[in-house]
């Protein structure tokens, strides 16, 4: 039999239900894939061993009950959690069972994996480079086959940035399709769990395993996602893009990718146009505002008496972010800065609005540059903030996004950004499997 | 803008986040730099628009008054550095809210 | 000391704990009180991290009846927020809260300057009346605190009014007025003693005359009874006059009651101001009221108190200083209501049915409304007996009913025991029925 480890979700299904292997096997090869792997990487905070089930790999800021939760900080370093995420439930429903909790950055604030208090995950296609944050982990998993798929959150990009720089499939839901009751808070009005894959397919799957109503969400939808799009080509489908994703911050090998990936879509009958997004500039300052402020109030409750340990095991990019968003809201400042962040938010909001009365999805790169060097811009917050100029309007907007592979620039993946209107996951998940479809970039592997 | 050391002093206790001297001439340094970059909202025509806050689409998501069950004493109490006869404990607080 | 030159300048906030069965936002037991401690918490009280807080639909209605009984409006649509700040029983870092669009607001409620005579009436403005969550229970032990979280998340509305008090009275009316109103919409025990009710005044004085608000205010707070609020109030009224007087510069503060010594403390002077950060919770969407839903809720209040001491005093002539016992306890005026339909029949007065029940104070769980209108007869049947009494009675319901004294002698002879009736009433049903009969057979014949 080949590798085990590298078949998709759909198959690993499919798998168990003709017998080719069993669950126990199917964990063996996993636990032994692990065990080879994750000390080069790594990628692991902490494991479980299991016989039974579809192995599935959680970031830790996913509380699961009984097991280490660390959000990647130190001032949780022995925090056992006394519940489960909702998430994890419904996981536990469809017969996936949790074979470990991944490393990120420290809850989750950052783009490349560094801020994590127990050390970076490298790249597993250069462990010379950072796999993307802050669900770096997560994404490295996946791209390494150490497990059969993997969830991260998405505040600003978490999702689709590792995912592009890793070289796997990401998708952040539209925000309000996933219930976010035991993801630990990092900005509650944007964050959003979604699955890492090798397929489009396999996305398409776990969201409609993990989404749905719950009683502990107020904010999250109450219908299940449900898909009803298969497309076989792009006729009739009308992709925008938006000029500025395209403008000078774009690596050059990167827009290569991304047009010829365009031009494959043309090629599949789509129409492409030019859109624009005008307010697009003003995202990384809103979205920093706005993160930033609920995040100083959610990290509120840290004070070490119930759980956790004191205030100052924080790390030093929390601590920026507590009081970047302390004063944001503090008397004299809040209307300068917070609630005109929210005027703003609507003026990216409308910008996407008015674009989707007349495209279907909107596709462009997920992050300027491929993997860069460990190391590279850790000692400059806001360069390292601008790196996520392209995925932080969607998030503000709560539209769905996906990374899908579309080749490699200097050695390293690139990913596609493909955006749709809120709720609608169904078209997005359709273009992007039939872009990956008609190519072959989900058969590259990185050689570890 | 520019924020002073004093400001993040202020800031800093207001966040309940003890820092350093050094750690306050940092910050005051990162943080004005990083306003001055979200200064430029200022620039941005802002009358007749209204914030948003949420972006679920959902109002009115109000539950039935039903009771469930609730952790067990052992389970509210197992991640705590610090406990007594079934409480939590910290240093003494006496100074009205 | 000049009392006459400066007038008191008084607001209140009350905090109430409401009855629901959950608390606010989670879907914890809200009945606390005596439980093993710790043990009624879960991930949203406790505020572990990843826990979501959701909202208790009982707990807006009970808010909106109390908004409505108070007169205020209700917002069409409304929000939380939350207020940030640092302390052990405040388990999220922040409580969940209302400031820019409270779910109540702009009511009144009239209170009166004399309780005794009930002269005087003033009207006081309710700012808000608002939606949030209790925090948790700390015990100082030595130099540690402990801390129980099942009160935390509980639910709380508060009540601010303008600063529109101008005595201790009022003040204690005011009180009264509202834990009144808290049971007879069911929507709280309201006891002081277990802290479901409290009370912080603000209270400055300035000159009479005098149009802006005084430049500084003292919160009295943590006073656990009206009694004692009352005096807290009274004394730092004289303790301000006296302080103005001497030309002292008086400043914010916050003060509590030392009950042996009978004077306020200082328990936290001038502090910076707090800065609590309110910002719209971004985990709980909006929620909205239309005219329906408030008309709905309205339909289901019962009569509220002030109304039911109109009623007491126009309707059934009842006195004063009666009507506000019966009034006070809705048990008690139940009861009192349906012992008057029994004492309709049987020709017992409102006002003897009051006395009754004041001056005998019966054991009202054990009696029924009923047997109280037979026992008021019982007790009175034997005294009725005189001819000459009887007469008297007898007459002044011929006079009185002079269409009934002319079918009679036209012949309708049965219209006798319509006057015997008229007679029983007259005589609250003292009369001897049979005796009346003759007696009346008898003038009526002459």
């Amino acid at each position: 039999m080949s590798d085990i480890t590298q078949l998709t979700l759909k198959k690993t299904v499919d798998g168990i239900k003709n017998k080719d292997f069993s669950e126990k096997e199917l964990n063996e090869a996993f636990f032994k894939k692990i065990e080879s792997q994750n000390s080069k990487l790594n990628i692991f905070l902490s494991q479980k061993i299991n016989t039974t089930g579809i192995p599935v790999a959680i970031k830790d800021i996913i509380i699961t009950k009984d097991i280490p939760t660390t959000a990647g900080s130190k001032i949780l370093e022995n925090f056992i959690p006394p519940y489960n995420a909702t998430v994890i439930e419904k996981l536990i429903e469809n017969g996936v069972s949790v074979i470990g909790k991944t490393n990120c950055d420290e809850f989750a604030m950052g783009s490349s994996g560094e801020n994590s208090a127990y050390g970076p995950t490298l790249n597993p296609w250069d462990i010379t480079k950072v796999p993307g944050g802050s669900s770096s982990g997560s994404a490295a998993a996946v791209a390494a086959d150490l497990c059969v798929f993997s969830l991260g959150t998405d505040t600003g990009g978490s999702i689709r940035q590792p995912a592009s720089l890793s070289g796997v499939v990401g998708l952040k839901p539209s925000y309000g399709r996933v219930s976010r009751y035991g993801s630990i808070a990092m900005a509650s009005s944007l964050d959003q769990i979604g699955p890492f894959t090798k397929c489009v397919e396999d996305a398409r799957l776990v969201l409609e395993w993990i989404s749905g109503g719950d009683k502990y969400d107020s904010n999250c939808k109450n219908e299940k996602f449900l898909s009803s799009k298969k497309l076989t080509n792009l006729k009739n489908i009308k992709i925008g893009v938006p000029k500025e994703y395209f403008g000078k911050g774009l690596d050059e090998g990167v827009k290569k990718v991304i047009n010829s990936a365009l031009k494959k879509m043309e090629d599949l009958g789509a129409e492409i146009v030019e859109v624009s997004l005008p307010n697009t500039k003003y995202a990384v300052a809103v979205y920093y505002i706005i993160m930033s402020s609920e995040v100083s109030s959610n990290l509120a409750r840290f004070d070490g008496i119930r759980y956790g340990k004191d205030r100052d095991k924080f790390g030093a990019e929390v601590k920026r972010r507590i009081m970047l968003g302390t004063f944001s809201l503090a008397s004299g400042y809040y209307d300068a800065y917070f609630t005109k962040a929210a005027k703003v938010r609507n003026l990216i909001k409308q910008d996407f609005d008015r674009v989707f009365q007349k495209i279907n999805v909107i596709v462009g790169p997920v992050s300027p540059t491929v993997a860069w060097n460990l190391g590279d811009k850790v000692n400059d917050p806001l360069k390292m903030y601008l790196s996520d100029a392209y995925t932080i309007p969607a998030s503000l907007a709560g539209i769905p996004g996906l990374s899908v592979p579309c080749g490699f620039s200097e050695g390293l993946p690139v990913g596609l950004q493909i955006l749709g209107k809120q709720f609608d996951e169904d078209i997005v998940l359709a273009v992007g499997e039939v872009y990956e479809s008609y190519t072959s970039w989900k058969e590259e592997k990185p050689k570890i | 803008m520019k924020i002073t050391s004093d400001q993040v002093k202020k800031v800093s206790k207001l966040a309940n986040l003890p820092l350093t001297e050094n750690q306050v001439e940092q910050y005051s340094d990162q943080l004005s730099k990083i306003l001055e970059y979200i200064d430029q909202l200022n620039r941005v025509n802002t009358s007749g628009i209204f914030p948003i806050y949420n972006v679920s689409q959902k109002k009115n998501t109000l539950r039935q008054d039903e009771v469930s069950t609730s952790l067990t004493q052992k389970e509210v109490l197992q991640n705590t550095s610090r406990k007594m006869n079934g409480q939590f404990v910290t240093k003494g607080v006496f100074e009205e809210k | 000391m000049n009392q006459d030159k400066y007038e008191p300048v008084i607001g209140l906030e009350v905090h109430v704990e409401l009855n629901t069965k959950t608390k606010m936002f989670c879907y914890c037991s809200a009945d606390y009180f005596a439980k093993q401690t710790n043990s009624q918490v879960c991930p949203v009280c406790l505020g572990l991290p990843g826990a979501l807080p959701m909202i208790n639909r009982e707990a807006i209605k009970k808010c909106i009846q109390i908004g409505l009984a108070l007169n205020c409006s209700i917002n069409e649509t409304s929000y939380f927020e939350r207020k940030n700040y640092f302390y052990p029983d405040l388990a999220k870092g922040f409580q969940t809260s209302q400031l820019v669009l409270p779910i109540c607001v702009k009511g009144w409620l009239d209170v009166e300057d004399d309780s005794l005579t009930g002269l005087g009436m003033t009207r006081i403005r309710i700012n808000r009346v608002h939606q949030e969550e209790d925090t948790g229970k700390l015990t100082h032990v030595g130099d540690e605190t402990l801390i129980d979280f099942n009160r935390s998340s509980v639910p709380l509305v508060e009540i601010v009014t303008e600063p529109d008090f101008k005595s201790s009275a009022q003040v204690r009316d005011y009180a009264k007025k509202l834990q009144q109103i808290f049971k007879y919409l069911g929507v709280s025990s309201a006891d002081m003693e277990k802290g479901q009710m409290r009370l912080e005044a603000n209270v400055s004085v300035r000159l009479v005359g005098q149009k802006e608000l005084p430049p500084y205010r003292v919160e009295l707070k943590n006073i656990n009874s009206f009694r004692f609020m009352v005096a807290a109030v009274e004394y730092e009224i004289k303790r301000q006059i006296e302080a103005l007087e001497k030309g002292e510069k008086l400043s914010q503060e916050t003060r509590g009651w030392n009950e042996a010594k009978n004077e306020t403390y200082l328990q936290r002077s001038k502090e910076e101001a707090h800065d609590y950060r309110y910002f719209p919770e971004p985990d709980l969407p909006e929620i909205s009221f239309s005219d329906n839903l408030v008309n709905q809720i309205k339909s289901e209040m019962p009569e509220l108190p002030a109304l039911k001491l109109e009623r007491y005093k126009n309707e059934f002539k009842l006195k004063l200083s009666d009507a506000k016992i019966l009034i006070d306890d809705l048990f008690l005026a139940n009861f009192f209501e349906e012992a008057l339909i029994y004492g309709r029949e049987k020709g017992v007065e409102a006002q003897q049915i009051a006395n009754y029940i004041i001056n005998q104070k019966i054991d009202l769980v054990d009696s029924n409304p009923s047997q109280i209108v037979d026992d008021i007869l019982a007790k009175k049947s034997s005294t009725l007996d005189d001819d000459l009494e009887l007469e008297k009675l007898a007459k002044e319901a011929i006079e009185k009913n002079p269409n009934m004294v002319e079918s009679y002698k036209s012949g309708k002879i049965s219209v006798i025991m319509a006057l015997v009736g008229i007679v029983m009433r007259i005589s609250s049903g003292r009369a001897n029925a049979q005796k009346v009969k003759e007696i009346l057979v008898k003038l009526l014949n002459n």
